[in-house]
């Protein structure tokens, strides 16, 4: 099992992309992406850095990538009505550090992500100096808050799902 | 414009709703790329239309053609999961190359010094 699917995520995804892409569920499309999903995670086993995606909990990542999809709506409103009613001189933006927990590749990619698909944050990187994290913010009111949202709202739910095995 | 025409009431009106709030948004994150004045506070701008902006006229496009051809046509998925992944990216190696530009040019009225995390480097 395995060793012939090493990755029934990816395969799954692959194959649902190729029906997406050509729009049909005829057989000969299924099979032909059935062959795809299942070769391509073969071929492209020995490219992948780190060890394979496990998910932990799926049900956790919905719940999750839906708190989300609602913050980044929110913030959308929130940035374009800064953008045509507030003085631009008075707006604060600044850079904030964020101390991280998280340590998975995996992880932080989908943190990173999230942080930057949300409008009006945008992560910089995680400074050299220790494990955290420069994030950019539009309009900054209050730095404890954006440091407690994104350590409980979102890295959180994301060491649940991605790193749940390996912790002692 | 005669496909749109045959295209029912109840579909017509949220894909009107939705392409007409779609574009505003997309309107106003340009008007945000002008009006601001900072690097770092126009890089905020586009970050709306890309996302709601975006997915607002995927959406309309999804029930359009989803109601004109009587079968669901959401392929559009595919584009909004490709932005999802690349927009993030592309934010986040401008603003890192903003940063560190303007650090070595020791620029000090950007904006890149404010908040206390990055500093010049002989200050250091």
């Amino acid at each position: 099992m395995k060793r012939w699917l090493p990755s029934p995520l990816s395969s799954l995804v692959l194959w649902l992309a190729w029906l997406l892409l050509n729009q049909s569920t005829e057989p000969a499309h299924l099979l032909l992406g059935a062959g795809l999903a299942w070769g391509i995670p073969l071929l492209t086993r020995r490219l992948q850095p780190h060890p394979l995606l496990r998910l932990a909990r799926p049900w956790v990542l919905c719940r999750l990538l839906w708190m989300a999809l609602v913050e980044i709506v929110r913030s959308c409103f929130n940035v374009s009505r800064i953008i045509l009613f507030a003085n631009p001189e008075g707006l604060n933006s600044q850079f904030i550090r964020v101390p991280l927990d998280l340590h998975d590749p995996h992880g932080l990619a989908l943190l990173s992500c999230l942080i930057n698909s949300t409008p009006g944050t945008v992560w910089v990187e995680i400074l050299p100096d220790g494990h955290e994290l420069a994030l950019h913010v539009f309009d900054l009111h209050d730095e404890q808050w954006w440091i407690d949202t994104i350590k409980t709202r979102y890295e959180k739910p994301i060491i649940e799902i991605f790193e749940q095995g390996e912790r002692p | 414009m005669n496909a749109a025409a045959e295209l029912p009431l109840w579909a017509a009106v949220p894909v009107v709703a939705l392409l007409v709030l779609g574009g505003a948004i997309v309107l106003i994150g340009a008007l945000g790329l002008m009006r601001l004045p900072t690097f770092y506070q126009r890089i905020h701008g586009p970050a709306i239309t890309v996302t709601l902006g975006a997915g607002c006229l995927l959406i309309a496009s999804m029930i359009y053609f989803s109601v004109l051809q009587s079968r669901p046509v959401i392929h559009e998925l595919i584009i909004s999961v490709f932005i999802l992944m690349t927009a993030p990216v592309v934010a986040m190696l401008i603003m890192r190359a903003a940063v560190y530009r303007d650090l070595r040019a020791g620029k000090r009225d950007t904006g890149a010094m404010s908040g206390d995390v990055y500093h010049l480097p002989s200050e250091d």
